[in-house]
């Protein structure tokens, strides 16, 4: 049987060299007309406006452009087609993060059902009892999932779900009065959130670099807790997908010194079903929504990052909780030792009514065979890419990963001069995006992390091979070629991808326009 | 009782032949040899209790839509809550726009591939530019509780003061996520001091103001309009007292009133921040929220942006614009700071729908828009001021929502607002509890959606549910 | 158009082969030779020129004559222009001091230079920090911090350097045998200066969370200064990681040397071992050392600080001891562990374990210490 061909040679990307929308304004032109006041009430209150003190009054209309609907409609049209979003591309490339695919009945009914379109998050409880119950049943599934007693769906990501367990950490210790609680451990290869999010809250981090089998150092840890550690942040498996078999030793030494032990499960979807935070010890624990539970990723949000505990820290969720009698479900603002909010309302409901919906789909036996695909694909593609000329794997020798990995392109850096960069650079010239290297500081040289989740068929996977075949074939081969790269994308390399000069600094349109004096040439 | 395996639409390698295949080139006979790290103690070995999937996709639509249609909307019934979250008129282009699959979709590729995603949250953040009067804003955030937040941090991180003012006017929501976001360990943490006001006028207390006014302040933090819909006329005059003092002033504002109100930044304001809701977004039960903050072309502020800056720049090709990365590692300058804050996957799909909904406006929707609900508002208020025992709170100017007091009806908000229902009326805000001081009062808000026949009802159902 | 200066140390690299511990010096030179060695540095700097030949149009080349450079060059592919004079086969040193000061008179924008730790601190004694240089490693001791990992990734650096698209430079560690410490009898390496290496600045995306390395270094210094308590002596150890924090009290530092602080008020300058020592044991509160990683094997004694003693040391204490680098730098020596070489097996034995370095403000990392190389 002749080989199938899935490589998109002859794939280009829209490039429409779309002005930026100021440059389309003609002036006199109406995008879309509002409301105004009818006579009744204009004969009763006049202009309205007046009423503004004269010094509060808008002296100068803003400088928004003036352009037609059929214009704005086509622009953002265009912009769009400039965007390799992953329902247009491969969404492997996100790896730690990866997009499942987010069925579309979820997005019809979050974006189009009048019941949650149309519904005031401060209306009476009574009237959003619907609203409710789908915050009521995701909470009762993660708990299920995770094995802990309680969850908050409020905060609006996965950083932010990871602050507001820091803050429940700051909250507990305070409340016992315990007040040399200053530290937070974390690891390298966890989140930098794990990191910045405790900062933020306050705390000193510590950072456990990963030891020789890509671990955290278990002896670094024990060595760094004390009685002034408030917590641990940890991931399992990290960025690497390997599964840490020692998590609990972990877990035991926190505790031990007094310590609560969070778990970083943003990314759970090769564990559902398989391995939850309760059995491992952890106090605290975070999903993302918006990844392991299917809703979109939506250039950076909207987002949930649903934040689950144990009995013991469940005071110091963030109110309101929602809470169901048996008859009705309400809202609870009467926790006195709660944090407080970290969102305003109830989170994001879009985002928990899809993760619902997949749930709903799936089922028990779903969820657990969505995470055995996740990791099935995984552990082919890493058979696969292991293969590909330049690719070095790091750590953990003839160890099953889970449901990523972080690859090195090291061999074909000291080979050709063409690293992780150019090569990432290169892959949207066959309609696959950007893939994600590592985060800060690269200890494991340039890397790329993978993630092809359950949503991929074979062939998907097959195809991103190829793609990274021919790019190592041109590496060796035509090294220079790369160096261009990317010749098919929606717009060409910038000449600066770092811009700290600030001269150079035009984040507006209006900045731009200062600072080169009459725009576009 | 060997079920026949179910094949999953969203998860194709369920499919029992690709499935096996794949097993073998693993070299794996069952699925759990998958997990062969993971000790077995430590595996889960019973199964979740969860409801029984329903697995086609009609029949999800059916429960999804059962559900979903037990909550009362908007569509039925008249809303005249606000409290942050307001009902404004959504252009069906901003609606196309975001559920663009492209868009709903996209996630953190860089701007050759995502060139669109790049230019599109550029354009986000030049027309809040103009909007504001301002030159500088990241991506965006969470909401405006982390706009508010973060706006407080960075004046802390540009003075390194440890005091931030605030209005005891101040949207409670908020108020409950800054206190959290300024906490810290250990102490001290930024002191957090809440200046009083009219009762009558809802204007901060100057005095109180000025009493508390140091050299230790960071910002002084005022609404503009307020959360509780009065204008506050004196803002010129509370920047310049903060700003004698070497303090920041931040406003918190509106958007959607910036047609026809001054952009904070034109009264002194040097931090403008808010939630860009009412820009081209639904309600969605509060899950369409977004922060923004604004700043001057100043890199003692600019450097000190939490998230995310698209810079606009030249590319390898000749006459084409690209993007890049600002002040990419921006503690460079804070370093000195009591923490750097964080970033990530914040709120982009709304941000460009922001972005449609401005370009859509122009300068004249945005001051018809509004000027609407500057005489919608008035309008409902005047009916209001009609019903008996009911009165306007404040005497000050308004922007969409205002301050109804029900004391003289011997009734409570709560019971006002469950016979409103009974007229199909989401009645305003009730805020006796959050400010036990203003007695049985309620926020109501009014924007350019409503219709005379709307605020007419509105008052014959107020008569009606004061006076039974 | 961009200005490049190659200079390359024609014998750098001919003792490592037969045992030798460096090729300095004429007499170990010649012994080289004799057992058969053959220099390295020619084809390695090959191999970085042949990347930087492709922007040749872009770029104009000023080499030294002959094994100096430019034989390279034109094996490269690249047609520089030579400058100044070398007796063939008999170079020396001198020599190469004499081709940086020249092209630092041609204000070149970039020197590129194959050679050794011997090389590097020629270059620096030369002219100092103020032209960006950058090493293609081909000497056999490599203490010195301003080498590419490989001849590639230096032209790969340079390239980029040239093109504009690098635009961070580090201060990087000369560091070169302690002569002194050689005539006792013990190899060690000492820290002569600072030479300015282009670094390749990577740009990440939003999950990425990185920061530059000075941002990271001011905010040590700054933890360290916020942490510092009353009435302690900190002995401010060399480098330019703790130079930040002399640098933010405003107190005047000695970059190669050791400083003392007090109540955040300068208490002596440059102090050699007796005089700190002295200091430390007649304080009545207690003390701490400041120190950092020091050169591309990442020494926290013993190498450039040997001032502070074994019994400087001692009476300080263990636990007063407060390491400060960047993540970059304890990235870079992965898997390899911090070490201490401070002349005292016992000391060293005591010091080995797991320290926390500071990293950063309220930021650390936990590393491991260590008294042998591995």
């Amino acid at each position: 049987m002749a080989k199938k061909k899935l490589l998109r040679n002859n794939y280009h990307q829209a490039r429409w060299d779309e002005p930026i929308i100021f440059e389309m304004s003609v002036p006199g032109e109406r995008g879309v007309l509002v409301p105004r006041a009818c006579e009744t009430i204009t004969g009763q209150v006049g202009d309205g406006v007046s009423a503004i003190p004269a010094g509060l009054r808008r002296k100068k209309a803003p400088a928004l452009p003036e352009v037609n609907q059929m214009r704005v409609n086509r622009h953002y049209y265009h912009l769009s087609q400039e965007t390799l979003g992953t329902d247009v591309t491969l969404g492997i490339s996100e790896g730690t993060c990866t997009m499942k695919y987010s069925p579309k009945i979820q997005e019809h009914m979050a974006a189009r059902h009048p019941g949650i379109v149309n519904v005031h998050p401060l209306q009476d409880p009574e009237t959003m009892q619907g609203m409710l119950e789908i915050y009521y049943k995701v909470e009762q599934f993660l708990k299920e999932i995770s094995g802990m007693d309680a969850f908050s769906l409020q905060p609006g990501g996965g950083a932010h779900a990871v602050y507001g367990n820091a803050s429940i950490i700051r909250a507990y210790h305070r409340a016992r009065g315990d007040k040399n609680r200053t530290e937070i451990i974390t690891t390298m290869f966890s989140h930098p959130c794990d990191a910045a999010t405790p900062n933020t809250a306050g705390f000193k981090v510590i950072t456990l670099m990963p030891d020789e089998s890509g671990y955290p150092d278990l002896e670094a840890m024990k060595a760094a807790l004390s009685n002034r550690t408030a917590g641990i942040m940890i991931t399992n498996p990290e960025d690497t997908g390997i599964y840490n078999p020692r998590i609990e030793e972990y877990v035991k030494a926190a505790h031990a010194v007094g310590a609560l032990c969070s778990y970083d499960q943003a990314n759970a979807n090769g564990m559902l079903g398989i391995h939850r935070a309760r059995e491992a010890d952890f106090d605290l624990v975070h999903f993302n929504l918006h990844k392991t539970f299917s809703a979109p990723h939506g250039c950076m949000g909207p987002a949930t990052g649903a934040i689950g505990v144990k009995e013991f820290l469940q005071p110091y969720l963030p109110v309101p909780r929602v809470e169901f009698d048996g008859q009705k479900y309400t809202l609870n603002y009467n926790y006195p030792e709660s944090i407080g909010k970290v969102r305003t309302y109830i989170g994001n409901a879009n985002v928990v009514l899809k993760a619902y919906m997949w749930i709903m789909q799936l089922g028990a036996e779903g969820l657990k065979e969505a995470a055995i695909c996740s990791v099935l694909n995984n552990q082919y593609f890493m058979k696969k890419i292991a293969a590909i000329p330049g690719v070095v794997i790091w750590y953990a020798k003839g160890k099953r990963r889970l449901e990523q990995v972080r690859y090195s392109w090291e061999k074909l850096k000291q080979d050709t001069g063409v690293g992780t960069d150019e090569v990432n650079k290169r892959i949207v010239d066959f309609g696959i995006e950007h893939y994600w290297t590592s985060h800060h500081p690269w200890v494991v040289p340039e890397p790329f992390t993978l993630e092809p989740c359950d949503s991929y068929n074979k062939e998907d996977l097959d195809e991103y091979v190829e793609a990274l075949s021919q790019i190592s074939k041109e590496a060796y081969e035509n090294a220079d070629f790369l160096k261009k790269a990317p010749h098919k994308a929606a717009c060409h390399r910038p000449t600066h991808d770092a811009i700290d000069d600030p001269n150079l600094i035009a984040v507006t349109w209006r900045q731009y326009l200062k600072k080169k004096g009459k725009g576009r040439q | 009782m060997h079920k026949k395996p179910i094949v999953y639409p969203y998860i194709p390698n369920s499919a029992p032949e690709t499935k096996a295949q794949m097993m073998k080139e693993v070299g794996v006979t069952d699925p759990m040899q998958l997990y062969e790290e993971i000790p077995e103690h430590l595996k889960y070995k019973q199964s979740m209790q969860l409801p029984e999937p329903i697995l086609d996709e009609y029949s999800i639509r059916r429960h999804t839509d059962e559900i979903l249609s037990k909550n009362k909307t908007c569509d039925d019934y008249l809303c005249f809550l606000g409290a942050g979250c307001a009902q404004h008129f959504v252009p069906a282009v901003c609606d196309e726009i975001n559920g663009r699959g492209e868009f709903l979709t996209a996630y953190v590729g860089e701007s050759m591939g995502d060139h669109g995603k790049w230019q599109a949250l550029f354009e986000y953040c030049s027309l809040m530019g103009e909007l504001m009067d301002m030159d500088v804003l990241s991506i965006p955030m969470y909401d405006g509780g982390q706009a508010a937040s973060t706006s407080l941090r960075m004046a802390n991180r540009i003075n390194d003061r440890k005091k931030v003012l605030l209005p005891a006017t101040m949207n409670p929501e908020i108020a409950m996520i800054v206190k959290n976001y300024l906490s810290s360990v250990p102490q001290p943490e930024i002191q957090i001091v809440t200046i009083g006001f009219d009762i009558n006028t809802g204007l901060m207390d100057l005095n109180d103001l000025k009493k508390n006014m140091s050299n230790d302040v960071a910002a002084v933090f005022i609404e503009n309009p307020s959360y509780l819909g009065f204008i506050e006329t004196q803002a010129e005059e509370i920047g310049k007292i903060a700003r004698r003092a070497g303090a920041e002033f931040i406003v918190y504002t509106d958007p959607i009133s910036l047609g026809v109100m001054e952009a904070p930044a034109n009264y002194g304001a040097t931090i403008t921040c808010g939630d860009y809701h009412p820009l081209g977004l639904h309600l969605g039960a509060g899950g369409c929220q977004g922060g923004f903050i604004a700043t001057n072309d100043d890199m003692k502020y600019v450097s000190e942006f939490k998230d995310l800056m698209y810079g606009l720049t030249d590319t390898i090709q000749e006459g084409e614009l690209g993007f890049g990365e600002v002040l990419y590692d921006r503690t460079s300058y804070g370093s000195r700071d009591k923490g750097k804050e964080f970033t990530g996957t914040s709120t982009g799909l709304w941000a460009i729908t922001a972005g449609v909904y401005l370009s859509l406006m122009g300068p004249k929707g945005m001051e018809e828009v509004g000027t609407t609900i500057m005489q919608n508002s008035q309008y409902a208020a005047k009916k209001i001021s009609q019903v008996p025992g009911v009165k306007i709170q404040m005497s000050s100017p308004f922007f969409k929502e205002f301050v109804v007091n029900f004391d003289m009806t011997g009734k409570s908000v709560a019971q006002i607002n469950k016979r409103l229902l009974e007229f199909k009326i989401f009645g305003g805000k009730d805020l006796s509890r959050d400010f036990p001081q203003l007695g049985q009062s309620a926020l109501y808000c009014v924007t350019e959606v409503h219709q005379h026949k709307d605020l007419d009802k509105l008052a014959y159902a107020l008569q009606g549910a004061v006076s039974c | 158009m961009k200005k490049l200066g190659v200079i390359i140390n024609p014998v750098a690299g001919m003792g490592g082969r037969v045992g030798l511990k460096g090729s300095d010096g004429i007499e170990i030179l010649n012994k080289a030779r004799e057992m058969g060695a053959r220099p390295e540095s020619p084809q390695r700097a090959v191999e970085a020129l042949k990347i930087i030949a492709g922007i040749k149009e872009q770029i104009t080349v000023l080499a030294y004559p002959e094994e100096m450079g430019a034989n390279e060059c034109l094996k490269a592919g690249l047609s520089p222009e030579v400058i100044g004079n070398i007796k063939s086969g008999a170079t020396s040193p001198e020599d190469t001091m004499e081709a940086a000061r020249q092209m630092a008179d041609r204000e070149v924008d970039l020197i590129l230079f194959a050679g050794g730790d011997g090389t590097a601190r020629n270059i620096y004694t030369a002219i100092g920090s103020g032209i960006p240089v950058l090493g293609i490693p081909a000497g056999v001791k490599i203490h010195s911090a301003v080498y590419a990992i490989n001849p590639r990734s230096a032209g790969e650096v340079a390239r980029l350097y040239l093109q504009n698209q690098v635009l961070d430079l580090r201060e990087a560690e000369v560091m070169d045998i302690d002569e002194e410490a050689f005539r006792e009898g013990r190899v060690n390496a000492r820290l002569y200066g600072y030479l300015k290496v282009p670094v390749e600045r990577r740009v990440q995306s939003v999950k990425s969370g990185a920061r530059s390395e000075q941002a990271e270094v001011e905010g040590m210094a700054a933890d360290i200064i916020n942490n510092m308590e009353a009435d302690t002596i900190y002995i401010i150890g060399p480098g330019t990681t703790t130079r930040s924090i002399m640098d933010q009290l405003g107190l005047k530092n000695t970059l190669l040397g050791v400083d003392v602080v007090l109540n955040r008020e300068l208490a002596a300058n440059d102090v050699g071992e007796d005089q700190l020592f002295k200091l430390v044991d007649r304080h009545q509160g207690g003390s701490r050392i400041v120190v950092t990683a020091i050169g591309g094997q990442g020494h926290v004694f013993g190498r450039g600080n040997q001032q502070i003693s074994p019994r400087v040391i001692r009476r300080v204490g263990k636990n007063n001891i407060i390491v400060a680098a960047s993540r970059d730098k304890l990235v870079a020596l992965q898997p390899h562990p911090l070490l201490v070489d401070t002349g005292d097996p016992d000391l060293d034995q005591e010091l080995s374990g797991y320290v926390r370095v500071v990293t950063g403000w309220e930021d650390s990392i936990m590393y491991r210490v260590s008294n042998d190389a591995d």
